[in-house]
């Protein structure tokens, strides 16, 4: 099969999650989308590294890893503070810096 | 003496300063602290005149260096003193005189809480006054110029608790400011074409700058000799000065401050020398105020506004010798100092005589004060002499000199200038005498509450010493020509030159005048009954009760388009500098209005807008590739 598909496939998971994130309120799914991003940006890295043939990509695809684990625990801390806040992860809900 | 002559400044401005800090606790003590602060400044400068005075007249002069006072660049100023035999003149008068009226004072304000700042405020006018005098350049001049204006304004304004009072010090301080940019502009002048305002660089070079920059740097000269002398057309401050204390107007107003613009154009001369048409305005200037100060003397019913106006005139005289040149230069200062006797003494009378009728200035309220007030009725009596110009007096020596220089010249200036000054001594005589005589004669015009009686010694004895010097000081110095042959070393030797008139002529011609102004006044003022109540004016004495309208005309001329022109240029500020600014700030805001809309707060679109950027920026690399 060939690695291509992988980039679709990839192509496919990222505009699935970009959706989620602009068109869901609640905070939780938006985190998910984001999630799901990030994991089809992993899966189009390690295509293009099989593709080319070197590890490259999938070196990336470690880093970005760490990064999201990382990026997980400070956004569901957040969540939880603002939930703690207001009641409500609506992501509409907080515009106090609003111009 | 001359080497520690910076005492003389040093002293009086220790006291004012000690004064000024002592507190309270010397209230009871400080006035003669005061005294005795001028009156060592009055033996430093005897010392410095008797050592003088042992030298050939050639070397009687001394300059003494302090230390460098300003160095900067081209411009360097030493803090000098010179002390020649026109500065050493300057610095006897002011330390006598000073010292008289000093003690005078502490009688005078011996009621007044506040005396022991009085007499602070006396001690920095002599010290002022004496660096104005020693100074050896323009600048220090300056300082010294700018400290009797300080002063003057302080003791004007001492009874500050009457508004119209402080607003007289106000006045003069302002008109005094006029002159001041004269002294500036001509120090500023004599920078540019001599490269320093020492009195040795500029009149030592004076004959080689054009005629052109000389007669600016005259003029400007002149103009700060007006406003500190008041003279036309600075003159309108003098009157209201007397608001001050009376032995301020007398030592002040009378005898020294007014007199340094005479001073300065005297000490100037070599400028003037190259600058003729300078000079003409000095004496053309010294006339009219001549005219218009006797004038208004005339008119006056306020006894130190008429002692104000004929000080004016006198001064008139002065600048109206210092115009000729050299051939009145000496005799400009020769007038200078037997007027500041005369003058401090007629002052210190009016003084005493207000002393003894509850502050009364009104001379229509006075009349038959001379059984009550003996000793200021001769010791104002001798005064009173001495300014007619009745031989021997003092000023019989002084300003018939002054006439007689008038006459001298060609074409149709010693007529113009020697009859101004030959009417003007009448008109003097009338006013004077009418002064005196409804002050000290006739019928008793007091009111109930009236008790004239003599001052006390302290305030006497100063009014004996200068009644006398009124009347001998001028035979003293004129006999033989003392006092010219005294100045020859600095306002130099004129050849002599016979007036157009025969002197006989002129000094009979002065006497008949003299006598027809007292005789018009003794009838008009002591003959006859001198009603309490101004009578209605005429056309004349309307005009010279107001002082020519001065106040009108300097409102008219220079306030009223003055504050016009100030309130175009402020309307001007705000529409036009400040308006560009504001513009640029209302642009930034509202630049700042528009573009926070799109800080909408909404996380989601600021996702979306994002991805669209992401989008572009892709498609370019796309189609750029």
């Amino acid at each position: 099969m060939s690695p291509i598909n992988f980039v679709y496939l990839a192509s496919v998971l990222f505009a699935i999650g970009a959706a989620t994130v602009l068109l869901r309120r609640n905070a939780i799914i938006a985190f998910m989308g984001v999630e799901l991003m990030l994991n089809a940006a992993n899966l189009a890295l390690v295509a293009f590294s099989r593709m080319q043939g070197n590890v490259n990509g999938q070196i990336m695809a470690f880093f970005v890893m760490v990064v999201a684990a990382a990026e997980v625990v400070v956004g569901l801390a957040i969540i939880i503070a603002v939930f703690r806040a207001r009641q409500t992860i609506s992501l509409d809900e907080p515009a106090e810096l609003k111009g | 003496m001359l080497s520690v002559s910076w005492l003389l400044i040093a002293v009086p401005l220790a006291s004012f300063f000690f004064l000024l800090l002592a507190g309270r606790r010397a209230d009871a003590w400080g006035h003669w602290v005061g005294v005795a602060a001028s009156s060592v400044a009055a033996i430093v400068g005897l010392g410095a005149f008797f050592q003088l005075l042992g030298r050939d007249s050639a070397e009687r002069f001394e300059a003494i260096r302090l230390y460098s006072w300003i160095s900067g660049g081209e411009l360097s100023v030493d803090f000098g003193l010179l002390l020649d035999p026109l500065s050493i003149t300057f610095v006897l008068l002011i330390t006598i005189v000073g010292t008289l009226i000093h003690i005078y004072s502490v009688a005078y304000m011996e009621n007044d809480p506040r005396r022991r700042l009085f007499f602070a405020y006396l001690n920095l006018f002599i010290a002022a006054m004496l660096l104005l005098v020693t100074a050896d350049s323009f600048l220090l001049l300056f300082v010294g110029w700018e400290g009797v204006g300080v002063a003057s304004y302080l003791l004007i304004g001492f009874w500050n608790h009457k508004s119209e009072y402080a607003t007289a010090a106000n006045k003069a301080f302002v008109v005094n400011r006029v002159g001041d940019v004269g002294l500036i502009v001509a120090m500023g002048l004599m920078f540019a074409q001599f490269g320093s305002v020492g009195f040795a660089d500029v009149l030592g070079g004076a004959s080689g700058a054009s005629e052109a920059t000389l007669t600016a740097i005259g003029l400007a000269l002149l103009l700060a000799a007006t406003g500190k002398s008041a003279q036309f057309p600075l003159q309108s401050w003098l009157g209201d000065a007397m608001a001050g204390p009376t032995p301020v107007s007398a030592l002040i107003h009378a005898a020294t401050m007014v007199t340094a613009g005479v001073y300065l154009v005297v000490r100037a001369g070599a400028i003037y020398e190259g600058a003729p048409d300078a000079r003409l305005v000095v004496a053309i200037v010294g006339a009219i105020t001549l005219i218009l100060g006797a004038l208004i003397g005339t008119a006056k019913d306020d006894i130190k506004k008429a002692l104000a106006a004929s000080t004016m005139s006198q001064i008139g005289y002065m600048m109206l010798a210092a115009g000729l040149g050299p051939i009145g230069y000496a005799f400009a200062i020769f007038h200078l100092v037997t007027h500041g006797f005369f003058k401090a003494g007629m002052f210190l009378g009016a003084g005493s005589v207000m002393h003894g009728m509850n502050d009364q200035v009104d001379m229509r309220r006075f009349g038959a004060l001379r059984t009550a007030m003996t000793v200021t009725w001769v010791t104002f009596g001798l005064g009173w002499l001495a300014i007619l110009g009745i031989p021997p007096f003092s000023g019989f020596w002084s300003k018939d000199k002054i006439i007689e220089a008038a006459f001298v010249g060609e074409g149709w200036q010693p007529w113009v200038f020697g009859l101004t000054a030959l009417i003007g001594a009448g008109i003097t005589a009338f006013y004077m005498s009418r002064l005196f005589f409804m002050t000290f004669h006739g019928k008793a015009r007091w009111t109930d509450e009236q008790h004239p009686h003599e001052s006390p010694l302290l305030m006497t004895v100063p009014m004996i010493v200068l009644a006398v010097g009124s009347a001998f000081l001028g035979l003293f110095l004129g006999l033989g020509n003392r006092f010219q042959h005294w100045l020859q070393p600095v306002v130099g030797e004129h050849a002599h030159h016979e007036p157009v008139l025969s002197v006989p002529v002129i000094t009979t011609l002065t006497l008949v005048l003299v006598v027809l102004g007292a005789g018009a006044a003794y009838l008009m003022y002591w003959r006859r009954e001198v009603p309490t109540e101004a009578p209605p004016p005429s056309l004349g004495t309307l005009l010279a009760r107001n002082d020519f309208f001065q106040d009108a005309v300097n409102r008219g001329v220079f306030q009223t388009p003055g504050t016009h022109l100030t309130r175009t240029l402020v309307y001007a500020d705000a529409a036009i500098i400040d308006g560009a600014v504001n513009k640029q700030a209302t642009g930034v805001a509202a630049f700042g209005e528009a573009s926070r809309r799109f800080q909408s707060g909404k996380v989601r679109s600021y996702a979306l807008l994002m991805l669209l950027g992401f989008v572009v920026l892709a498609a370019i690399l796309v189609v750029g590739s």
